[in-house]
């Protein structure tokens, strides 16, 4: 779920192909020859471990076929009901959080003339970025932690004293949205401020001589033409958010435990492999979970209209 | 060319609109610089400095001198061997996606073929998962075959790089003429030539982004590394963050002992597991942003 992933994948979004279709060639040998080892590739880690999981998640640990049963036990687990809202409640907070600020802070950003400034500031914005996975989640822990913390009276005015009660389960997904919002807004920020630049500036202009303040001029113009990009970044980061997995894994092993190792779904699919050898119910998770995130975007490839698939 | 070029009159509702705007922007830069500054200074400071004095008072040479030594003294030189290891998979990796994605990209937009259009989608639909979404299916596989450990067992998946095939995509049958290829053919040149000595050398800068993309990512890298590598020798630094994290008695009481690690070390290995893409992030944020944002310029 690192931002620079996320963000950096609209890079070519919105082209469109300047000339029509081409005469086709005579020259496809060379190209199976150009694409043999990108195909290879997809095939080896694309397709053959989704199916693959299929396979794991439909027999049991014989190799038998199992129908559904694996399905039905991982969804019966104690801890999957639990899982599940502990990542939904985090994707709200984090996708509001998303969804409302970056549009606030992209069209704020836009507003600024001087070009320094407004520059300074998507850079700022962006740096975080840098700090993926582990290394963000480490750097949120010293934050956390009120001895240490650089915002510790901050901490303790809200009443916190001590690590262990900031880490309370209840503030876990105010926590990782922070977190996942920290690292990974300024990218967004970027691509949106890139989508406001692309609003031609005679539409703001007539607007403006029409009477338009400023708030009227974000609300009526700029907002419903970055509705696309919105729901692009919506449906990204629902799809990376139910991935869940870095974050409480550290903060379980940084809180001795206080922050069960079966916090998300994915970490659920790794005690499965890891802890109870359960390669078949671990394959029944992913597979859920693989199926969310090959929904989200298939229906954003093929009706979305954002990528050119000529 | 936006709105820069009007007069003053229009600025964000007037002298009070701006100030909460001013405001606002101000709040969110402490927020997203704080964590980095402090983390810097950090480094600089002994244990018991970073929690009595002042959180932004930056230490001293001799500190930060002492926490290196500390942290690469950590298991007999471990950091060392994560941070050559973390270098290892990432290079490893951006040469294969490089190899295999360059010319994928140049035969999807300028050619025909059998399933072209199949591969497209393909690369489209996996480009948009996120990436850790295959990683136990992918474990899964390799188990099977008994690869788990093994360098590749890294370097292969994450050299399977669909984003680098569609920037690379999008920038030849947007970017490179078709009747310039055709007058190589036209002077004798081969297919292969025609890729290798006219359309290579003009596609330098996608190579580039296609480069760093796929080095950020791989250093990055979290979960895969994570599963797929059982022993610490083969970590790279990002999972070595953890073993350093779960000897740090601050966080981890049981972890007291001779090897323990203190808050400031900890620090400095956060701020050299970033380090490598931190400074390309800083040197080259013009050239980023501006692959980041390719589509949303006007044509």
């Amino acid at each position: 779920m690192t931002a620079l992933e996320q963000t950096a994948r609209p890079a070519a979004l919105a082209r469109r192909r300047p000339g029509g279709r081409k005469r086709a060639g005579g020259r496809s040998a060379m190209s199976y020859g150009f694409i043999a080892l990108y195909t290879a590739l997809t095939v080896a880690f694309g397709i053959v471990p989704a199916l693959y999981a299929l396979y794991l998640s439909l027999t049991d640990a014989d190799g038998g076929f199992a129908g559904l049963a694996n399905f039905t036990k991982v969804v019966g687990d104690f801890r999957f009901l639990p899982a599940v809202g502990h990542v939904a409640y985090f994707l709200v907070l984090w996708l509001i959080a998303l969804v409302v600020l970056v549009t606030v802070l992209a069209i704020a950003v836009h507003a600024i003339r001087l070009r320094w400034l407004g520059s300074g500031l998507r850079l700022i914005f962006y740096l975080p970025g840098a700090l993926a996975g582990a290394s963000s989640v480490l750097l949120w822990l010293f934050l956390l932690d009120p001895t240490a913390s650089p915002v510790g009276g901050l901490l303790r005015f809200l009443g916190l004293s001590s690590f262990v009660e900031v880490i309370v389960p209840g503030h876990l997904p105010l926590i990782f949205a922070i977190i996942a919002f920290w690292t990974g807004a300024g990218g967004w920020i970027v691509i949106m401020y890139g989508a406001l630049n692309n609003i031609s500036a005679e539409v703001i202009e007539a607007a403006r001589i029409d009477g338009a303040g400023p708030v009227q001029i974000a609300w009526r113009i700029q907002l419903p033409m970055l509705r696309k990009w919105i729901s692009y970044m919506g449906i990204m980061s629902l799809a990376a958010g139910t991935q869940l997995f870095v974050e409480p894994q550290l903060l379980s092993q940084a809180s001795n435990a206080i922050v069960p190792n079966d916090y998300s779904l994915n970490q659920l699919a790794y005690q499965y492999a890891f802890q109870q050898n359960d390669f078949n119910g671990a394959a029944a998770i992913s597979l859920l979970l693989l199926v969310i995130a090959l929904a989200l975007s298939a229906v954003f490839v093929l009706r979305g209209g954002l990528f050119e698939t000529d | 060319m936006t709105t820069a070029t009007t007069g003053r009159r229009s600025g964000l509702g007037g002298w009070s609109g701006r100030t909460i705007v001013g405001v606002v922007l101000a709040i969110f830069v402490l927020f997203f610089v704080i964590p980095i500054v402090w983390l810097l200074l950090a480094t600089t400071k002994s244990a018991r400095g970073l929690i009595v004095r002042d959180p932004f008072a930056p230490g001293g040479l001799s500190d930060l001198r002492a926490n290196w030594h500390q942290l690469f003294a950590f298991q007999d030189g471990a950091v060392t061997t994560w941070v050559a290891n973390s270098a290892l998979y990432a290079v490893g990796a951006l040469v294969i996606t490089l190899i295999a994605s360059i010319p994928a990209g140049y035969a999807m937009a300028l050619t025909r073929f059998r399933f072209r259009r199949l591969l497209l989608i393909l690369t489209l639909i996996v480009m948009l998962i996120p990436n850790t979404a295959l990683v136990l299916p992918i474990f899964l596989e390799l188990n099977t075959l008994g690869l788990i450990g093994s360098p590749l067992s890294v370097i292969l998946p994450m050299s399977f790089f669909p984003f680098g095939v569609y920037l690379t995509y999008i920038y030849f049958s947007t970017s490179i003429p078709r009747d310039l290829l055709a007058a190589a053919r036209i002077d004798g040149c081969s297919e292969f030539q025609v890729f290798a000595r006219v359309a290579l050398p003009l596609a330098a800068p996608i190579v580039a982004l296609v480069a760093f993309f796929s080095f950020v990512q791989s250093w990055n890298n979290f979960f895969l590394p994570f599963v797929m590598l059982p022993s610490s020798d083969g970590y790279p630094i990002q999972v070595g963050l953890t073993s350093l994290l779960a000897s740090t008695p601050a966080f981890n009481p049981s972890s007291a002992g001779t090897q323990s690690v203190q808050l400031p070390t900890l620090a400095l290995a956060t701020v050299i597991s970033v380090l490598p893409v931190l400074i390309v992030f800083l040197f080259s944020q013009r050239f980023l942003v501006a692959g980041m944002t390719a589509g949303g310029t006007k044509e």
